[in-house]
């Protein structure tokens, strides 16, 4: 046999650690921004650039993509060299991976501040940049099977699994869920309507953490947890069952969420076993991970890289015991819409990917530069305001949750509802405030951290290319077995992803199938018709200030929320609406039965000034809808999209769009004038006002007839 | 949101779960068959992949 000598690429490494500490500390600074927006309006600074709608995004896909992605890069890179005894297939496409996914985060922050967005959750991204992602993720595909194919050890260890069963799941969802079709380079509407659109996104959001969130950070924890503890994993046994049941029922997880009020009785109940059956693999993983320390706790004591580990592996077994419970029925109608599901997904962001993030830092970047850490103190500081910052985030917000449910639903012995909605909003200000600093504190965890690795990077030498040996791996083969047998293990890798492919794809089948039927199947209710120009661009705007980042637009059907906001949601309802705009989270009041309920100066002066309106509100004011003018140049382009896309306007509507959407903007500024407003019917707010006023009307409408007369007077 | 109504619509919406619940099975079964059957030196083997040549 012969030793062959070979580098390890420490570059990438090296490269990809640095992004992921400076994005992160962008991410969470713009995360506190957010914190602070929502209880001191003031910091939206009456920008349209720096208003909560656009910056919430930006802090979402920041952490996400940017801090976690990188961070999942950085670590990937890493072990996969090690575990393969092979450099990285080709420092080409590992320049280009990094320099792609940078510049795509750059591009999706300028984008998403400028209100480029599709307006569905963690898929915000424009078509372009879209593209740019599946190619960049094509090329980091391309790079680490190259490298496993000219591996030197035959066995896959079971991190290597978890990082081919992302590459090959987050490909598919995110092609999935990003048809669209384009009206222009920054604005394209969705495949996919109403139920049907919201079914794909969630079923992609669900599994974006899944796959993004949650595999490749197992795949780092079962490489790097037994790397800091020097100890091999507790059970190997367990994380072949934990990865092969935890791929296969998180792709069904999806179903549950969104078919839960839709199955018979016996299904629903199979439904609950499913994800109750999630937990097992959860935790199996959890124990795996923890376990693995062993005997070896006076070490978890010492060693900073290890506390970090840990708590952000009892974050994780915390936030996978947690999702099972929300998808129950019962708890779902109390934790929806609520900071309950923000303290959830921190728990999980915070905690298990921020923590294992920063574990895997302190332990690679004394490595890197083969030196030891600057200081274990500022390391243990930066453990402890960390968890302090974590603890102080989360418990205000589940407190705040829960209570401002329980306001929601409560009713005087009148049967009146007892609350406001504005007054279950004041009451959260100081759990908000309280948020803030918990958010903060992490953040300065963080930059203490930052401070740290610079300190210990300057101290010592950096590697760029670390030298190994190993065997090389098929002369020992071919030298006993038929040519076939070797072939057929160097295919191994792929025959592994093919099956990864195969065992999601058979969930998502299951998943999607019925998603398809059902839009054949949705009853279509004869009175509601396609948005009006005026209401369809009033639509965009909706959409491009990220107005579903805290109004929900889907009534449940619950006394307290027909009370409150009207008659339920039906599916129907929702058929022209590309993209669909549900929401999750009501920071204001749910939108769905908007339409009528106030005059159209209200929302004129609400617009220019929430405060005018609603006391105390805390929404932020959008006075550049009262300045702007209304851009119609892609009117003709949209109107055909949404033909294409199978909204029934009538033939060759496109030419006469604009004559419609001028005629009613005239009449909304009449309406206003009455009022005593007077503005240009060329306002962006009146195309706003027309969408608002139209907002769950149609089913209103006495007769069906009477109504499409009134519209798209072309047709007569 | 009542589903309920359209899905049921469909013809034979019942046999989806039925199947998943089947093929989970079905595959989790196989899988444990295939971890408790593997060869010891494989799992030792695999297992200490990570620790092995530190610099």
């Amino acid at each position: 046999m012969e030793l062959e000598k070979f580098r390890y690429d420490n570059q990438i490494v090296k490269m990809f650690g640095i992004a992921t500490v400076v994005w992160g500390l962008v991410g969470m600074l713009v995360g506190v921004l957010v914190a602070l927006q929502m209880y001191i309006p003031a910091l939206n600074f009456d920008l349209a650039y720096t208003t909560f709608g656009r910056t919430r995004p930006l802090h979402t896909n920041a952490v996400i993509f940017a801090f976690v992605g990188n961070g999942i890069f950085m670590g990937v890179y890493y072990s996969l060299q090690r575990l393969v005894k092979a450099r990285m297939f080709s420092d080409l496409l590992s320049k280009i991976h990094f320099w792609g996914w940078q510049l795509i985060i750059v591009l999706a922050a300028l984008s998403l501040l400028l209100g480029y967005t599709t307006g569905k959750e963690y898929a915000e991204l424009e078509w372009p940049i879209d593209i740019i992602i599946t190619l960049v993720w094509v090329v980091f595909g391309w790079n680490m099977f190259g490298t496993i194919i000219r591996r030197r050890e035959r066995h896959l260890y079971v991190a290597i699994w978890f990082y081919i069963a992302t590459f090959v799941t987050v490909a598919m969802l995110h092609i999935v869920n990003s048809i669209e079709i384009p009206v222009s380079l920054t604005k394209s509407y969705s495949w996919y309507a109403g139920v049907q659109d919201a079914l794909v996104q969630w079923w992609y959001g669900h599994n974006a953490v899944a796959f993004f969130l949650t595999t490749p950070y197992l795949g780092l924890m079962y490489y790097f947890i037994p790397k800091a503890a020097n100890r091999p994993v507790y059970s190997y046994r367990l994380s072949i069952i934990h990865f092969w049941a935890l791929i296969f029922l998180y792709i069904w997880a999806g179903p549950h969420h969104l078919l839960y009020t839709a199955v018979p009785d016996w299904a629903q109940s199979l439904g609950v076993v499913f994800s109750v059956m999630l937990i097992a693999p959860s935790w199996g993983g959890m124990i795996n991970g923890l376990l693995t320390l062993r005997g070896a706790w006076d070490k978890v004591r010492e060693d900073v890289v290890l506390k970090f580990m840990v708590v952000a592996v009892t974050a994780y077994g915390m936030a996978t015991f947690e999702g099972p419970m929300l998808s129950l029925k019962s708890v779902s109608a109390i934790a929806h819409y609520t900071d309950w599901i923000v303290a959830h997904v921190h728990v999980g962001a915070l905690g298990w990917n921020g923590f294992l993030t920063f574990g895997i830092l302190y332990f690679l970047i004394p490595k890197l530069f083969r030196t030891t850490l600057y200081s274990q103190k500022l390391a243990n500081l930066h453990f402890w305001i960390g968890t302090l910052g974590i603890l102080l985030y989360a418990v205000p917000m589940y407190w705040a949750g829960f209570m401002q449910s329980s306001m929601w639903k409560d009713f005087t012995p009148e049967g009146q509802l007892k609350w406001q909605f504005l007054e279950t909003v004041t009451r959260l200000i100081p759990f908000y405030a309280a948020r803030s600093i918990g958010g903060t504190l992490y953040l300065v965890g963080a930059i203490v951290m930052a401070y740290n690795l610079f300190k210990t990077a300057k101290a010592g030498s950096f590697l760029a290319d670390e030298e190994a040996e190993a065997m090389a791996l098929s002369k020992s083969y071919a030298a006993h077995s038929k040519d076939h047998w070797h072939r057929w293990i160097e295919r191994k890798p792929i025959q592994l992803m093919i099956v990864s492919l195969v065992v999601v794809i058979i969930g998502g089948i299951i998943e999607i199938v019925p998603t398809f039927l059902i839009k054949s199947n949705i009853p279509t209710i004869a009175s509601v018709e396609p948005y009006t120009p005026l209401e369809l661009e009033g639509r965009d705007i909706y959409v491009r200030e990220g107005c579903y980042t805290c109004h929900s637009q889907m009534i449940r059907p619950f006394r307290s929320e027909t009370a409150r906001y009207g008659e339920y949601s039906k599916a129907g309802e929702f058929v022209y609406d590309h993209p669909f705009q549900w929401g999750s989270k009501r920071t204001g009041p749910d939108l769905a039965r908007e339409g009528g309920k106030y005059p159209d100066s209200w929302h004129y002066n609400h617009m220019l000034e929430p405060n005018s309106m609603s006391p105390g509100s805390i929404m932020p004011p959008y006075s550049w809808l009262l300045d702007d003018d209304l851009d119609v140049s892609t009117l003709k382009t949209k109107i055909k999209a949404m033909q294409t896309l199978g909204v029934p306007y009538p033939e060759n509507y496109a030419e006469l769009a604009e004559a419609d959407l001028n005629k009613q903007a005239n009449t909304i500024v009449a309406n206003l004038k009455k009022d005593g407003i007077e503005t240009s019917p060329k306002k962006e707010i009146i195309a706003l006002i027309a969408y608002l006023q139209r907002i769950g009307t149609d089913i209103k409408k006495t007769s069906a007839t009477d109504s499409s007369k009134k519209q798209f007077t072309s047709k007569n | 949101m009542k589903f309920i109504n359209y899905l049921e619509s469909i013809a034979g919406v019942s046999i989806y779960p039925l199947v998943s619940l089947l093929l989970f099975f079905i595959f989790f079964t196989i899988v444990t068959v295939y971890v408790v059957k593997a060869d010891k030196n494989y799992i030792n083997r695999a297992k200490n992949i990570p620790l092995e040549n530190e610099i």
